[in-house]
């Protein structure tokens, strides 16, 4: 492990870390202006944390140590996807983990620690929303798998420093039937997983409607800042993640200083314009009725299929 | 494609941000603790709970955070979970069935808090002062720190009164 390298997955931290609270505040604010709003700019998320920080934490009575630990287990497991994913540098020291594989697991371990803690609370809406997520992540998770195994096909790798490697040398790839339709189907299962519209609307007030709110009502203070900043870098995971497999371009692909410095700009660029097209597609959308939510992440996992079909057949 | 036509053509219709107001008591209240901003500046989550208003001021408060006030540009947001908020905002005079819950509600925030009541109802009855179901007003039930007076308050002293709690 060389001091460049380390150094170079403490940029990468950093960047999500500090980036995901913006990245939710340039959302919030693309939909604000769209609305006529004038909106509460992007720092406003930051400064909730602040705040929130800065407040007791209230355990309800009767609730266990899952009810404790499952901001820190999402926290953690989000973390982990920060500091080894390929978002802006190929060249990490922690290369060898950062497998498909380990990706989507360590994402189902923050959903699992986050449904548990919602059924610990033992509240009506807890349990509800945690069967939900629970449905929907079970739906989710082998369309990104999936996915991932149409794009790792060509590579024969499953780690994901080699798929962006592979892509960045040939580029062409990038418009072939598998990545094209890998694309389709990540797209659907990321905004599943981060809970955005369609599936879940992360600004309702309605508990009968709500998916991931739902499962944290009940934590307060510094465990809902807990909550809330790995909820903004798993949305942030998932969107980098999405534009280095399909769009790799601009990732350092080794530790020097310049280019480091160059892939974090070109990596918060990226992110950013995919979070504001997000948004804006957002904004002509309305939450769909939970019960066809199935059918459009069946949809999703049909496109997987059929990308991993194309990958071996028309490669 | 209507949509993106529509908000094409209506552009923006927040109304001009007012100057900061100064601290505490911005809408005139007597007798009210002063509302420093201390631990919540810049981000203050509101709970509301209709402790048994007629839904006048609940208009108010739906229009103080639509596009034309938008008072979410003050840092203010309204959340779901008491356990999430920093202030209560209270409306109408305390019914006997609303008396319990609201005590739970005041419980369930997490320190430090604030109470905003809402109305001629939540600081004394106003026209409901005197009936059978009427417990009280909000400050015989839980500590109440900011009062906005009217019968409904205007959206613009909503803000006004809420902005002292955010200094934004
Ligand atoms: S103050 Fe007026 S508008 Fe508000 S609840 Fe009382 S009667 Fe209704």
């Amino acid at each position: 492990m060389t001091a460049a390298g380390v150094v170079g997955v403490l940029v990468q931290l950093a960047v999500v870390v500090g980036g995901a609270p913006l990245l939710v505040g340039l959302m919030r604010q693309v939909r604000a202006v769209l609305e006529g709003r004038a909106g509460a700019g992007i720092g406003q998320p930051w400064r909730d944390l602040r705040k929130l920080l800065k407040k007791e934490a209230i355990r309800p009575e009767g609730t266990s140590w899952v009810f404790t630990s499952g901001p820190l287990v999402l926290f953690a497991s989000t973390l982990v996807i920060a500091a080894v994913a390929p978002f802006v540098s190929t060249a990490s020291p922690l290369d060898g983990v950062a497998d498909l594989f380990a990706m989507v697991s360590l994402l189902l371990l923050g959903t699992v620690a986050l449904t548990l803690a919602g059924l610990d609370t033992g509240t009506a809406f807890g349990g509800m929303g945690s069967s939900r997520e629970v449905t929907i992540a079970a739906l989710a998770e082998p369309t990104i798998l999936l996915a991932g195994f149409a794009l790792s096909a060509r590579v024969g790798s499953s780690n994901l420093a080699d798929i962006v490697a592979g892509t960045l040398a040939a580029p062409a790839q990038v418009l072939s039937p598998a990545t094209l339709l890998a694309a389709v189907a990540f797209a659907v299962v990321v905004i599943a997983e981060a809970g955005r519209l369609p599936v879940d609307n992360p600004a309702t007030h309605l508990e009968l409607t709500m998916i991931h709110e739902a499962m944290i009502l009940e934590y307060a203070g510094r465990d809902l800042a807990v909550v809330e900043l790995a909820s903004a870098m798993r949305l942030t995971v998932l969107l980098g993640l999405s534009v280095n497999l399909f769009v790799p371009w601009g990732v350092a692909t080794s530790s020097a200083p310049l280019a480091l410095l160059g892939a974090t700009a070109v990596f918060a660029l990226k992110v950013g314009l995919l979070g504001a097209v997000l948004a804006t597609f957002e904004v002509f959308i309305a939450k769909w009725r939970l019960f066809r939510v199935p059918e459009l992440l069946a949809g999703s996992f049909l496109f997987g299929l059929l990308a991993v079909s194309a990958s071996f057949f028309l490669a | 494609m209507s949509v993106l036509g529509k908000i094409i053509r209506t552009g923006r219709v927040a109304e001009p941000a007012l100057p900061v107001p100064p601290v505490a008591g911005a809408a005139g209240a007597a007798g009210v603790r002063p509302a420093a901003p201390g631990p919540l500046a810049g981000s203050v989550q509101l709970r509301h709970i209709d402790a048994g208003s007629c839904n006048g001021c609940e208009l108010e408060i739906g229009s103080a955070f639509g596009p034309v006030y938008d008072a979410e540009r003050y840092g203010l947001r309204l959340v779901a979970s008491p356990r999430h908020a920093d202030a209560l905002l209270v409306t109408g005079p305390v019914t006997r069935n609303m008396a319990d819950p609201l005590r739970a509600v005041f419980d369930a925030t997490p320190n430090p808090k604030r109470v905003v009541a809402v109305g001629d109802c939540a600081m004394n009855c106003g026209v409901f002062a005197g009936g059978h179901g009427v417990e009280g007003a909000v400050g015989d039930i839980v500590p109440v720190d900011v009062e906005i007076p009217g019968c409904p308050p205007t959206p613009e002293a909503l803000i006004a009164a809420l902005r002292g709690l955010t200094g934004r």
